[in-house]
């Protein structure tokens, strides 16, 4: 199990309108959120957190560009300068053939170096044992979580209470 | 997707007034009961089949090719005609999942997971047909461009065969990646309820996922650019394949038309094998209020529309054919309808063109049990389109000397079952091991596919304040 040495006080939510209102609550009031769960991707959170977009899909275009190089130049050295064969009289650079395996190691570069990505920079693994705040937030609870170094507790337990979370808990992970 | 507005013609997705609880429940329940006797009886015969499979793969081996039927004349038979259907039921899936995603599709959600299983699964049964054409397997390698000491002796660049591997391969671990990264939040959810040597592999499974805000952006995004990339993708493959015939010199293969008439096949038969597949998985896991009538209905139109699709491209066929004015063309056409594979060519014809017409008639489409006979009949036809294209153009070629007559050995029908048990011993174990339905994604459109916030028996009004369709296009 991972360990962030952190003190954490979270509140459960029933539904992710109530927790989108809550999010937007808290960032009026400055309150500094540690993360939120959810047991699906709650539309309208990425901005009421101010999440910047992911940069993900700009790795994915170098990966595609270095899938698409690597295919047709690797083609082209080997038809040109490894060992030029005639193939039923044809040119020894014939660019027309090469087009389908470019395009598919393109997508092949592409799709395996995003998904690597994806799962590196999110700490996602096999044998990884991340620590939940709370079992159900894969089920049907929602939940936000504030760091106690950076968010008091009574100021947190009155937030929860106003923003009409059905549970608050604490928790060390 | 939390409210936003749904066009008052929308049907419900999700029947039963789900809640996201009962949603969980119900759909990892499956994993989580022993198997029923149906279920043990039936996983029996298909490794049973499976293992004659195997038996059969490895007499060819010992033996050679010439346990085959394949002779001078016909050097594609039972072996190619298998690989190009497996290849094209492995259509649907990516499709749905992909193409469904761009044109934001919500009753995608109901198929998307198990669609996309019986894709993979399809694929590796297809690939199975060229490793073993090859004749020696053991050295099927050569396939791929590697600096090798065979006097760095590289393969073909120019050929379609070669553009396959790329394809075949690219197509399968794309859509390995795409479906698993699906599966993950999933696995995360079965882990939260396991217990004990269970909770420790669903947690290796699940990757270690808790549902972060960021982690649910990031794999939003992720999931968009590889839905982008696999459109591409599932386009290439079969016209990479349709390049394997229209690039020879064959009259009756040599023809521009078959790109996008390999596509529309494709699909066609794709979605068939989804439809079979779907109508027994809702039956047997209860999941009638999942994959609903709608979802039935929504799949047999594309049925019927790539059908005729295809129907369009047999009749262009045979019109190009006397229209070019090209003896040996023309030959190929009239021999394939009224030659000694006639009956191949009718069954094709039936099946393919005619049977779906009946679609047009919507009681036909919401019908669960004629939507299961016609999947079988359009997985029938479609076998025979690739008979008819390969075994019956190659019977009758220039020469009539060399002319022949092509039926399967029992090596070669033993292979063709195998591969239906393996493609049947994996999906049960798919259904017993991962939820059939995405969990996730189901939850997600609940607000506007649940028949509580929809349709005639709705009771809660949907909410249309948070956000609007376009934004949520916008948002990506």
């Amino acid at each position: 199990m991972r360990q962030y040495n952190k003190e954490v006080i979270y509140g459960i939510y029933g539904d992710e309108e109530d927790l989108l209102q809550a999010v937007r609550n808290a960032k009026n009031k400055h309150l500094e959120i540690m993360d939120v769960f959810s047991p699906f991707p709650v539309h309208g959170m990425d901005q009421a957190l101010g999440l910047s977009e992911s940069r993900l899909h700009y790795a994915g275009f170098v990966y595609g560009m270095i899938g698409t190089l690597t295919a047709f130049l690797g083609m082209s050295w080997i038809f040109t300068r490894d060992w030029p064969i005639i193939f039923g009289g044809k040119p020894h650079w014939p660019v027309p053939a090469f087009i389908p395996i470019t395009f598919e190691l393109t997508v092949l570069f592409a799709a395996w170096g995003m998904t690597i990505t994806f799962y590196t920079i999110c700490g996602l693994w096999p044998g990884v044992s991340n620590p939940q705040l709370d079992l159900r937030t894969t089920d049907d609870k929602f939940c936000i979580a504030f760091d106690k170094a950076e968010v008091s507790e009574s100021d947190a337990k009155s937030f929860f209470n106003e923003t009409g979370a059905e549970e608050v808990n604490s928790k060390s992970i | 997707m939390a409210g936003g507005i749904v066009a008052p013609v929308r049907r419900p997705l999700v029947e039963g007034h789900k809640t996201y609880h009962q949603i969980t429940e119900d759909l990892c329940s499956p994993t989580e009961r022993t198997p029923t006797r149906a279920w043990v009886i039936a996983f029996i015969a298909a490794v049973s089949l499976l293992a004659y499979g195997l038996f059969c793969i490895c007499w060819t081996i010992w033996m050679g090719t010439g346990t085959w039927n394949l002779n001078r004349t016909i050097g594609w038979g039972y072996d190619i005609t298998n690989f190009v259907w497996w290849i094209g039921i492995g259509h649907a899936g990516t499709l749905i999942s992909a193409i469904l995603m761009l044109f934001r599709q919500r009753w995608r959600t109901g198929v998307n997971r198990a669609a996309e299983a019986m894709t993979i699964f399809a694929v590796i049964c297809a690939a199975l047909f060229p490793l073993i054409h090859v004749g020696r397997i053991w050295v099927v390698f050569y396939f791929f461009p590697y600096p090798n000491t065979r006097g760095a002796l590289w393969p073909n660049f120019n050929s379609p065969l070669l553009w396959d591997v790329f394809a075949i391969s690219t197509y399968f671990s794309v859509s390995l990646l795409f479906w698993y990264t699906g599966l993950v939040p999933d696995f995360a959810t079965i882990r939260n309820r396991a217990t004990g040597l269970r909770k420790r592999i669903y947690n290796s499974l699940s990757f270690g996922w808790t549902g972060s805000a960021k982690h649910w952006q990031r794999w939003e995004a992720l999931s968009l650019v590889l839905a982008g990339l696999s459109t591409p993708l599932v386009l290439s493959v079969h016209t990479i394949v349709s390049f394997d015939f229209a690039t020879s010199v064959i009259p009756g293969w040599h023809t521009t038309i078959f790109p996008p008439y390999f596509v529309a096949g494709a699909i066609f038969s794709g979605f068939a094998m989804v439809q079979t597949l779907m109508i027994m998985t809702r039956k047997i896991l209860k999941l009638e209020e999942y994959i609903t009538l709608e979802h039935i209905e929504s799949m047999n139109k594309v049925i019927l529309v790539t059908g005729t699709i295809v129907g369009v491209a047999y009749l262009t066929e045979l019109f190009i054919a006397w229209y070019s004015g090209y003896v040996y063309e023309q030959f190929a056409f009239f021999n394939r309808a009224m030659g000694v594979y006639w009956w191949a060519y009718f069954g094709m014809m039936a099946c393919n063109v005619l049977s779906p017409q009946i679609f047009w008639v919507k009681r036909f489409r919401r019908s669960v049990l004629i939507t299961f006979i016609m999947s079988i009949f359009v997985n029938i036809g479609m076998w025979f389109e690739r008979f008819v294209i390969i075994a019956t153009t190659l019977a009758r070629d220039y020469l009539p000397s060399s002319w022949s007559y092509y039926y399967p050995s029992w090596v070669e029908i033993g292979i063709f079952a195998g591969t239906i048990g393996l493609f049947f011993t994996l999906y049960m174990i798919f259904t017993r091991v991962a939820p059939v339905v995405a969990i996730a994604e189901v939850k997600h459109i609940l607000k506007v596919g649940g028949d509580q916030y929809i349709g005639k028996n709705a009771t809660h009004k949907a909410s249309s304040h948070t956000h609007s369709e376009t934004d949520i296009i916008h948002e990506h």
